[in-house]
C-alpha cells in the first residue's frame, strides 16, 4: 500500500457574502463543508460534481490560494497553512495547478517564453541558457513547437493554450498536480489529446493528480479513484472500477444516467435524468442536500444529514438508503 | 508547416489590428493630426516664426490679421500673435505632460494598491476619492493653487493633484476586473510575490483604459491651465500662455477681436484633438484582446 | 428507422460560399455547402470549433456581419423563397416569426435590465394584437411548457437571477413565443452547461420538437449530443461538408476519417472500457486563411494519400441517405 501524500481532515471553507441590505445577516456560502479524504502517491483522484458544488474552492484551498475556515490539510506530513514563507515557496514548487479556462489562465501580455520562464525565475534560476533549454524541452514534451516561444497566448488555439498551461505547471518538476476542469473548455476532439497528454505525463513522471471535472465520462476515464461531491459535501467515493460497477448514491446514479449516449439506438427508452436545478449553496436544503431532486427521498432525508459511511472497504456513501 | 516568416508576421498582429481599426476611425485620425501638429509646433517653435514671443513694439500694436507679415495680427503690446500662440503650445504641452505625469504616478500607485489589496485600505481610499470628486474639479484646483500660491508650476501641481481621483477610479476598476482572471491565481500558485503580481502581471493588462484616461487628461489639463491663468492663478505675464493671452486681452473683444479669438481657437482645437483621439482609442482598445 | 428522405424539405442551402475579408487576408469559412432540413426533423451540424458551424447558421438568419463577411454565392431556400434575396424588413419579420435562434451563452441574448416575463411577453405583443395581461398569461404557459418551476413567480426575475440551465429554458421559451416557430437554430445550446442540465435541455428540445412540430438545426461539437437528439447529421470540417447521413446509419457505419475521429474522442465510447488511452485526432484544424483546395483534413488524416492535397473529393453515396466526401474510403479498416 502506497503512502498518503495528502491528508485532508474536516476541511471547511466558507465565504461570507456582503449583506445586501443594511442590518441583514450576512449570508454564508459553505463552499467546502467538512470534507475528509486522502490522496496516495501516484494516484489520480477524480473529483466530480455539478458546477458550484465547491470543487474549485477545494482545489484552491489545498493549494493555499484560498483561506480555510476549519480543518487540516497536511501535505507530506506538514500542515500547509502553517508553512512559513520559505517552506511555502518550496511547497509551491512541488504542487502545481492547471486551470479550466485556457483563455484567462495565461497572461495575455506575456509571450509564451516569458510565461514559462517565470516559475524558474521566481524560484531562483538565473542562467539564461539553462532556462532556455528547459523551456525547449518542456515545450516539446507537451507538443508545442519551441519555435513559437515568441508568440502571445492569443495566437494559439484553445487546445494549444491548455498545453502551454500544462507546460507551465511542469516547469518546476512538481510531484503533485491539481487539474481544475483542465479539459472542460475544450472541444471533445482536442479534449482527448489533452487527456492523453496528462496520462502520458503521469506514466512518465509518476505524478499524483487531483483531477477535477463536472463531466463524469472524463473523470471516469482518467481516474483511479473517484470522489463525488454535492453542495460542498462528499456523497460517495470509491475506486474507479468499483464505482463504475456499483454506484450506490442516487446522485452518482443520476450522473451516470446523464452520460451522453455514444449511439442513438434506444435513446427513446433511456431512463429519465435528474430533474430540477442545482440548489443554491447559500441555503442548502435541509437534511440530505439532494432530497429535492432525489427519487428515493424519505422523511428522514428531509430532517437529518446522512453521515459518510463505509459500505465496503474503500467505498463510502452518504445516503439513508444504505444505513 | 509554419515557418519563422509567418511567426514574424503574427508577432505584431495585435498592434496592427489596433492600427488597422484606428485607420477606419475618422474622428480619431483628425484628433491624431491635430495633436501631431500641436507637438511639432511645440518642438520646433523657434524655427517656425521669425518673431520673438515677448518682444514688444508699440508702433504696430493691434495690427489686424491677414494684412501684414504678422499673419494673425499683433496684440495690444505689438507682439506677433501667431508667434505667441506657437510658443504657447510649448507651455501647454509641458503643463499637459507634467500634470498628467503627476496624476498618473499617484493614480496608478494608489489605484493599484487599493484594487489589489482591497479591505479597509480600499475602503478608506474610496471614501477619500468620493470626497475629492464631490468638489467641482475646477474649484478643487483653485483651492490647491490658492494654498500653494499662484504660479505656472503650482498650477501644474494643482491640476495634477486634483485629477488623481479619476485615475484612481479608472485604475482600481480595471485592477478589480483583471485580478479575477485565472492567470493571476496561476502565477500566485507558482510563488509570485504580491509586488510581482501587481506591477508585472496586472498593471500591464490595465494599460488600455489608463492610456485612454491619460489622453483625455492632457486635454483637460490644458483647458484647466488656461482657466487658471485666465483667473490670474496660473502663468504670469509675459508668459505666452493661451489662457493668460485670452485674459489679458478681454477688454479688446470688441475693438481687436483677434487677440482674444485666436488663442481661444488654439485651446479649443488642442483639447478637441485629445478628446477625439481618446475616444478613438477607447473604441479600439476596449474590446480587449481579440483573437 | 425513419425514412427521412421522403419528408418535406423546410430549408435547403445550395452551394453556399461565405468568406471574411480581414487585414490578414480572406478567411474561407464556408465552402460549397449544401444541406437540407426536413419538416419536423432535427439536423445536427457537428464539427470542432472554427469549422464554420456558426457562420452557416448566421447565413440562414442573415446575421453575418458585412463587412468583413461576404456571401459569395449560393441560395438559402426556405418555404420556396431565397432568403439571401430578401430585404431587411422581410428578414426581420422572418427572424421574429419563423426562424429563431438560441445561443451557447443565453446571457448575451437576454436583456439584463428587463424581467424575463416581460421580455417574452414582448415577443407575443409584437407579433399579435393582444393585451399585456394576455401576453403575460401565455408567457407563464410557455415557461411551464419549458419546465421552469414556479413560472408565475419566475416571470418577475431578471436574467441574472436564473441559473444557466433556466436561462437556456427561458431562451427556448422566447423562441417558441413567435407565431409560427418553424425552425429553431440552436448554436451549442448546452456547451456551457453541466452534463446533468445538458441532458434535461436536450430532452426538452426533443419533446418540444414533437409537440409544436418545428424543425431544429442543432449545432454541436459533441457526438454524444448528436446521438441523443439528431434525426439527420451533417459533419463539417474546415468549412466543408465531409459526411452526411441519417443518425442511425452514421453511428452504425461512420465512414469519414474525421467522423471516426470525433466518435473515438468520446471518453464514454464503449471501446474505452479498460483502455489506457483515447484515440485522439492528432493536430489542430488548419488556418482557414491559407487553406488550399484539397481535402482540409489531410494534415490530420491517418488514411491520407497522394490525391488528397490536390482536389476536394467527390461525393460517394454509401446508402439511401448517407454520403461521404473522401478519396480513400477503401483504406479504412472495417468500421468501428
Ligand atoms: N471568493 C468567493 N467568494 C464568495 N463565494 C465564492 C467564492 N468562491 C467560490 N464561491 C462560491 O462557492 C461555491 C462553490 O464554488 P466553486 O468552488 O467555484 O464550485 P465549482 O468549482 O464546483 O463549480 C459557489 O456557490 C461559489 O459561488
Ligand atoms: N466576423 C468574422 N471575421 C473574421 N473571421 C470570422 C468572423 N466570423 C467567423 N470567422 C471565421 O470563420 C471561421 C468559422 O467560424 P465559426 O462559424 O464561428 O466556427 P464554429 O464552427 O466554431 O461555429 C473561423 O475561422 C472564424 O475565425
Ligand atoms: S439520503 Fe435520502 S434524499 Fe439523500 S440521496 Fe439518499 S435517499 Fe436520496
Ligand atoms: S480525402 Fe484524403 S485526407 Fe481527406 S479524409 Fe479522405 S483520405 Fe483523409
Ligand atoms: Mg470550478
Ligand atoms: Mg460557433
Amino acid at each position: 500500500m502506497k503512502e498518503n501524500v495528502l491528508e485532508v481532515k474536516n476541511l471547511k471553507t466558507y465565504f461570507t457574502l456582503k449583506s445586501e441590505r443594511i442590518g441583514s445577516e450576512p449570508e454564508v456560502v459553505k463552499a467546502v463543508n467538512d470534507l475528509s479524504f486522502e490522496v496516495k502517491k501516484g494516484e489520480i483522484l477524480g473529483i466530480v460534481g455539478e458546477s458550484g458544488c465547491g470543487k474549485s474552492t477545494l482545489g484552491k484551498t489545498i493549494m493555499r490560494l484560498n483561506h480555510k475556515t476549519e480543518g487540516t490539510i497536511s501535505y507530506k506530513g506538514s500542515e500547509i497553512f502553517d508553512l512559513d514563507k520559505n517552506e511555502l515557496k518550496d511547497f509551491r514548487k512541488e504542487m502545481q495547478m492547471v486551470f479550466q479556462d485556457p483563455f484567462s489562465s495565461l497572461n495575455p501580455r506575456k509571450k509564451v517564453g516569458d510565461l514559462l520562464a517565470q516559475p524558474l525565475k521566481i524560484h531562483g534560476m538565473t542562467d539564461k541558457k539553462e532556462i532556455d533549454e528547459k523551456i525547449n524541452a518542456i515545450m516539446r514534451e507537451v507538443g508545442i513547437n519551441p519555435a513559437y516561444k515568441g508568440r502571445f497566448p492569443h495566437q494559439f488555439s484553445g487546445g494549444q493554450r491548455q498545453r502551454i498551461g500544462i507546460a507551465r505547471a511542469l516547469m518546476l518538476n512538481p510531484e503533485f498536480i491539481i487539474c481544475d476542469e483542465a479539459v472542460s473548455a475544450l472541444d471533445v476532439s482536442i479534449q482527448a489529446q489533452v487527456i492523453n497528454l496528462l496520462l502520458d505525463l503521469h506514466d512518465k513522471y509518476g505524478f499524483t493528480y487531483i483531477f477535477i471535472a463536472h463531466d463524469l465520462a472524463v473523470v471516469e476515464f482518467i481516474s483511479t479513484r473517484i470522489l463525488v461531491m454535492y453542495l460542498g459535501k462528499i456523497v460517495e467515493t470509491a475506486d474507479k472500477d468499483v464505482l463504475v460497477k456499483t454506484h450506490m448514491h442516487p446522485y452518482t446514479k443520476a450522473l451516470f444516467n446523464a452520460f451522453p449516449a455514444t449511439d442513438p439506438q434506444g435513446r427513446e427508452n433511456k431512463e429519465q435524468v435528474v430533474m430540477g436545478d442545482v440548489p443554491s449553496p447559500i441555503k442548502p436544503p435541509s437534511g440530505c442536500h439532494f432530497h429535492p431532486r432525489c427519487p428515493h427521498a424519505k422523511d428522514i432525508c428531509r430532517e437529518k444529514y446522512p453521515e459518510l459511511k463505509e459500505v465496503e472497504p474503500g467505498h463510502k456513501v452518504a445516503c439513508w438508503l444504505y444505513e | 508547416m509554419e515557418n519563422t516568416e509567418q511567426n514574424k508576421l503574427e508577432k505584431n498582429s495585435l498592434l496592427k489590428e489596433a492600427l488597422f481599426q484606428l485607420k477606419g476611425n475618422k474622428p480619431a485620425i483628425i484628433g491624431f493630426i491635430i495633436i501631431a501638429a500641436f507637438i511639432i509646433m511645440a518642438i520646433f517653435a523657434p524655427y517656425l516664426t521669425p518673431f520673438s514671443p515677448t518682444d514688444q513694439d508699440i508702433s504696430i500694436r493691434k495690427t489686424a490679421p491677414f494684412v501684414t507679415e504678422h499673419l494673425l495680427g499683433t496684440d495690444d503690446l505689438g507682439r506677433d500673435l501667431l508667434t505667441r500662440i506657437i510658443f504657447g503650445s510649448r507651455i501647454s504641452l509641458i503643463i499637459g505632460t507634467i500634470s498628467v505625469g503627476i496624476s498618473l504616478t499617484f493614480g496608478i500607485l494608489i489605484g493599484l494598491l487599493s484594487g489589489y489589496i482591497g479591505g479597509w485600505f480600499d475602503n478608506i481610499v474610496q471614501r477619500l476619492v468620493d470626497i475629492m470628486l464631490a468638489f467641482p474639479y475646477i474649484l478643487l484646483t483653485i483651492v490647491i493653487v490658492a494654498l500653494l500660491g499662484p504660479s505656472l508650476v503650482n498650477a501644474m501641481i494643482a491640476i495634477g493633484i486634483s485629477q488623481i481621483p479619476s485615475y484612481i477610479r479608472v485604475v482600481r476598476a480595471s485592477v478589480l476586473a483583471e485580478k479575477e482572471n485565472d492567470y493571476v491565481t496561476a502565477e500566485r500558485s507558482l510563488g509570485a510575490s504580491d509586488r510581482e503580481l501587481m506591477f508585472k502581471s496586472i498593471l500591464p493588462n490595465c494599460i488600455a483604459p489608463i492610456f485612454v484616461q491619460a489622453t483625455l487628461g492632457i486635454g483637460n489639463a490644458i483647458l484647466s491651465s488656461a482657466a487658471l491663468s485666465f483667473l490670474g492663478l496660473g502663468a504670469q505675464p509675459p508668459t505666452p500662455e493661451w489662457g493668460l493671452m485670452i485674459a489679458s486681452s478681454r477688454e479688446f473683444v470688441t475693438s481687436a477681436w483677434w487677440i482674444v479669438t485666436f488663442p481661444g481657437i488654439a485651446v479649443f482645437l488642442t483639447v478637441l484633438g485629445f478628446n477625439l483621439l481618446a475616444d478613438g482609442l477607447r473604441d479600439v482598445l476596449d474590446p480587449r484582446m481579440k483573437s | 428507422m425513419k425514412d427521412t428522405n421522403t419528408r418535406e424539405t423546410l430549408l435547403s442551402m445550395e452551394n453556399v460560399n461565405v468568406s471574411f475579408k480581414t487585414h490578414r487576408g480572406t478567411v474561407r469559412a464556408v465552402r460549397n455547402l449544401n444541406l437540407k432540413i426536413n419538416k419536423g426533423d432535427t439536423l445536427a451540424l457537428v464539427g470542432e470549433s472554427g469549422c464554420g458551424k456558426s457562420v452557416t447558421a448566421h447565413t440562414i438568419n442573415q446575421l453575418i456581419p458585412m463587412p468583413p463577411g461576404v456571401i459569395e454565392s449560393g441560395k438559402v431556400i426556405f418555404e420556396g423563397r431565397d432568403l439571401l434575396k430578401l430585404n431587411i424588413k422581410e428578414v426581420a419579420k422572418l427572424r421574429g416569426e419563423k426562424i429563431s435562434m438560441i445561443f451557447q451563452e443565453p446571457m448575451t441574448s437576454l436583456n439584463p435590465v428587463f424581467k424575463i416575463g416581460d421580455q417574452i411577453a414582448e415577443v407575443f405583443m409584437t407579433h399579435r394584437q393582444i393585451s399585456r395581461k394576455e401576453a403575460l398569461k401565455r408567457t407563464v404557459d410557455l415557461l411551464n411548457l419549458v419546465k421552469i418551476p414556479a413560472a408565475e413567480k419566475r416571470i418577475n426575475d431578471y436574467p441574472h437571477q436564473l441559473s444557466g440551465g433556466m436561462r437556456q429554458r427561458a431562451m427556448i421559451a422566447m423562441a417558441l413565443a413567435s407565431p409560427e416557430p418553424g425552425l429553431l437554430i440552436a448554436d451549442e445550446p448546452t456547451t456551457a452547461l453541466d452534463v446533468t442540465i445538458q441532458a434535461q435541455i436536450l430532452r426538452l428540445i426533443s419533446d418540444l420538437k414533437k409537440d409544436v412540430n418545428m424543425s431544429v438545426l442543432l449545432i454541436t461539437h459533441d457526438m454524444g449530443v448528436v446521438a441523443e437528439t439528431a434525426d439527420r447529421v451533417v459533419v463539417m470540417y474546415a468549412g466543408r461538408k465531409v459526411e452526411e447521413a441519417d443518425v442511425y446509419s452514421l453511428f452504425d457505419n461512420p465512414k469519414h476519417p474525421y467522423t471516426l475521429g470525433l466518435l473515438n474522442s468520446l471518453p464514454s465510447n464503449e471501446k474505452y472500457h479498460n483502455a489506457e488511452r483515447l484515440e485522439a485526432i492528432k493536430g489542430t484544424i488548419p488556418d482557414l486563411l491559407t487553406i488550399g483546395d484539397g481535402c482540409p483534413f489531410e494534415n490530420r488524416c491517418p488514411d491520407a494519400g497522394p490525391k488528397c492535397s490536390g482536389t476536394f473529393p467527390e461525393e460517394t453515396k454509401i446508402g439511401e441517405d448517407h454520403s461521404v466526401w473522401c478519396h480513400y474510403l477503401e483504406n479504412q479498416e472495417p468500421s468501428k
